[in-house]
């Protein structure tokens, strides 16, 4: 597990929180924060310091190009699943699932192709008009969240969800990450590896995607004109899904 | 007019202890199902991600809506004036709170964290139907629980219309909130459809309507009171619009969705290949739910036979369960069109219909709602004065002709 | 006069011997830190009493506003504060003896943060073979779906 060697590598520097400095995410996160130093306002990562709030200067999203991903491939699912520490209990219509590969056959012509399909990050969400208690929300940034604090688990946004996005904790929950909170009763979702993101990382999908060089997947901001997502979309374009909602997604995808 | 003589049950009974008795084992079991489902956590249930609202919903949201129907005795009494509805007020009134009371503690005790009440009533999100539904509720009893007072206290007695006239309306807003609650979800087929709140408040008439009439025959039989036929016939009439109406408006929903081209794989799905829900709906919605009753008030043989009548709101009890089964379960069960055009298949259960199975915790915490209903009521008839010591014809419609 | 005393008097007495029940009750061993010439953000007094204030203004701050650099995150009083026991053990949350539950469990104080968020720091928590079964069903979907593809009309 490369967590795990990360932070025995780095027990060291746990000393360090009563210092004030760094925030604990960052020991996960440090090939993010790499990255960060390098790749000022490019858009593709955030610059913001970690004081600072998100603002909607920001729209984080991704581009999904189906033509590069690979059928059969899981590179995507498994990185999500050990970045937030999901485990299966073998029943697979009440395991948690963030992201899944979906095989699409067109019907009219027999294409087949695969995509990641998770969390769309819709800047007007149904899932955040619904809740009644607004736990589920956009952040200014664009990223969709539930805050596990005041969710009730009344499932009412997996309902209003298009995506079948969603996905409730149907039983006890131990050993969690840092980074990842989850437990019973509640309801979770894709959270675009947003502690990664506020570090300056990327997303660990998109990590394991270009890690596994199909390259199918680019995240970035989609407000920068300079960014390599936005640079794509301005060249070949990109669909949302269900656009007849209206909803905004900020995942694209080309090739559908 | 004469004054109406007002009564409380005796309540002791050996038959009344052993009600009360046979319901408060139905709600420990519930209370038992509850403990294990929030200990285990939802995945005993036969609840998933697809199918994520189950049985409990159904038995709740059929409370809730029949809630809103048991006030209409009590509404034609004070709103539209027909007095030959005025005595039955009270338990009209008494009714549509323990139903609700009912639904409500079977819909709180499903969340995945019911522990949290106290967030649901101090955050709200003012976008979110559900939200609003929190508070129609709290109104709901706020109003006719005003409403009951003006009516069984003297001081207060002037008030009663306002009281009446208000809790009507505020019955009309909870039930159009309730049908909100499916219809404004756009992502799903089947639910996406504004008729849903219309349809939902005359569902919650003849709901309402057909617990109310139970409940009345019951009482006054155990109790050996007089009920006569000027008013239960009064009622089993309305009783057959309402489920009339029901079936208009189911026919309305689906002819409205054949017209639309986009409709007609989920339309085909309910209403053909469904498999079960095709079952359901049929058989359970239109045919036990609608037709037989209808043709059962209507008919000329069993007009005044109470037994019959028994069976006529049973089936229409049943019915309505289809109903709302149908509604939100195959509502869920149908996948969600996510890429027109294409055949999907995932590891999400993409592209495939879902199955349902119930569990048996899930329906003993639905039944111990519908316990709790009960219990309240025939709780409260002990002690307080809910019921005209006859309703016989003579005193409760002394102009009509017999 | 004795009709009313008697039951007052029996009150009290009840109220005095749970009392002394209580007294007798250890006060928890609190953990120390890590760190042991570390300081923690405000002086212990200060963290005693008013722990969870810091704790919640800053869950709304990070959770909401993404601001990452909080001092009194929970994360942050967990890395410090929970460590090995005497047995070289990192216990859980529902132990006594872990840092928090030792006085929550002491006051009846019912916290629910460990529901969702890891109760020792990372390196102390063991995995399991994690993920392979979703892993698995998914391979398994997948391959079913290219045998036949039973994909129902959209």
């Amino acid at each position: 597990m490369k967590d795990s060697k990360t932070t025995e590598e780095m027990n060291h520097s746990r000393r360090e929180f009563l210092s004030k400095t760094a925030v604990a995410g960052t020991i996960t996160i440090a090939p993010g924060v790499l990255l960060h130093s390098t790749a000022q306002a490019s858009g593709n990562t955030s610059t913001k310091a970690s004081d600072e709030e998100v603002s909607n200067k920001n729209r984080w999203g991704m581009l999904i190009d189906t033509a590069k991903c690979a059928d059969g491939c899981t590179g995507c699912v498994d990185a999500c699943n050990e970045e937030n520490g999901l485990v299966g209990h073998d029943r697979p219509a009440t395991d948690t699932q963030y992201i899944r590969k979906v095989t699409l056959k067109e019907k009219s012509t027999g294409h087949e192709l695969s995509l990641p399909l998770m969390c769309q990050h819709c800047e007007t969400a149904p899932c955040a008009d619904v809740c009644p208690t607004g736990a589920s929300f956009v952040r200014a940034d664009g990223i969709a969240l539930v805050d596990k604090h005041i969710c009730i688990g009344c499932r009412y946004c997996m309902m209003a969800c298009p995506y079948k996005a969603r996905s409730f904790v149907h039983e006890n929950v131990e050993n969690q990450k840092l980074t990842a909170p989850r437990g019973k009763g509640t309801v979770e979702a894709c959270t675009m590896c947003v502690t990664r993101v506020d570090n300056g990382g990327i997303p660990a999908c998109v990590e394991a995607c270009t890690a596994e060089d199909h390259n199918a997947m680019i995240f970035g901001d989609l407000n920068n004109p300079n960014s390599d997502i936005s640079v794509a979309l301005k060249e070949h374009g990109g669909k949302q899904l269900r656009p007849d909602l209206k909803l905004n997604t900020g995942v694209r995808y080309q090739g559908l | 007019m004469s004054k109406i003589e007002y009564t409380s049950v005796e309540g002791k009974s050996l038959p009344y202890f052993a009600l009360l008795g046979g319901l408060a084992f139905m709600m420990l079991l519930a209370i038992g199902s509850v403990f294990y489902m929030e200990h285990e956590g939802h995945h005993v249930t036969g609840m998933t991600n697809q199918i994520v609202w189950g049985m409990p919903h159904v038995f709740a949201i059929f409370l809730i809506v029949a809630a809103s129907g048991a006030l209409n005795v009590a509404s034609i009494a004070s709103v539209f004036r027909k007095k030959i509805y005025e005595p039955m007020a009270r338990l009209s009134a008494l009714l549509a709170l323990a139903l609700l009371t009912g639904g409500l503690v079977v819909l709180l005790l499903d969340l995945g964290r019911p522990d949290r009440l106290i967030i649901a009533m101090t955050y709200y999100n003012f976008k979110s139907i559900f939200a609003w539904n929190i508070i129609l509720y709290t109104g709901f009893f706020g109003f006719v629980g005003a409403y009951l007072w003006t009516m069984m206290d003297h001081n207060v007695y002037k008030f009663k219309p306002y009281a009446g006239f208000s809790a009507f309306v505020w019955r009309l807003i909870l039930t159009t909130g309730t049908g909100s609650i499916f219809g404004f979800l756009v992502a799903r087929s089947a639910y996406d459809a504004a008729l849903m709140a219309p349809m939902f408040i005359i569902m919650s008439f003849s709901f309402g309507l057909a617990i109310f009439l139970l409940v009345l025959m019951a009482t006054y039989k155990w109790n050996n009171m007089e009920l006569g036929d000027a008013v239960v016939n009064r009622l089993r009439n309305l009783l057959g619009v309402f489920v009339a109406a029901v079936l208009y408006f189911t026919a309305v929903y689906h002819v409205t969705n054949l017209y639309a081209t986009q409709h007609h794989d989920v339309e085909k799905f309910l209403l053909l290949d469904g498999g079960i829900f095709t079952n359901v709906f049929w058989v359970g919605e239109i045919l036990i739910g609608g037709i037989i009753p209808l043709a059962l008030i209507y008919a000329p043989g069993v007009k005044n036979c109470r037994t019959t009548l028994g069976l006529i709101c049973t089936m229409i009890i049943i019915g309505g369960f289809s109903k709302i089964y149908t509604i939100l379960i195959a509502g869920q069960a149908y996948p969600l069109e996510i890429f027109p055009g294409y055949e999907v298949t995932s590891s999400f259960y993409d592209g495939v219909v879902n199955s349902y199975t119930p569990s048996l915790p899930e329906i003993l915490l639905g039944l111990g709602g519908i316990a709790m209903t009960l219990f309240i009521v025939a709780f409260a008839l002990k002690v307080l004065r809910f019921l005209p010591v006859s309703l016989a014809d003579s005193v409760a419609d002394p102009h009509s002709a017999k | 006069m004795t009709r009313f005393l008697r039951p007052i008097l029996v009150l009290i007495g009840f109220m005095l011997l749970s009392t002394s029940t209580l007294a007798e009750t250890p006060f928890p061993t609190v953990q120390k830190a890590s760190d042991e010439g570390a300081k923690c953000i405000e002086p212990t007094h200060e963290m005693r009493r008013n722990h969870m204030n810091y704790i919640l203004h800053e869950r709304d701050e990070t959770m909401h506003e993404g601001v990452r650099n909080e001092p009194g995150s929970l994360a942050a009083c967990i890395d410090c504060h929970v460590e090995p026991n005497e047995q070289g053990v990192v216990v859980d949350h529902d132990n006594k003896d872990h840092f928090c539950n030792g006085c929550h469990q002491y006051a009846s104080v019912q916290i629910d943060c460990f529901q969702c968020h890891a109760d020792r720091p990372q390196e102390y928590i063991k995995r399991s073979s994690h993920t392979s079964s979703i892993k698995d069903q998914l391979q398994q979907t997948l391959a079913a779906s290219d045998a036949s593809s039973e994909g129902v009309n959209q």
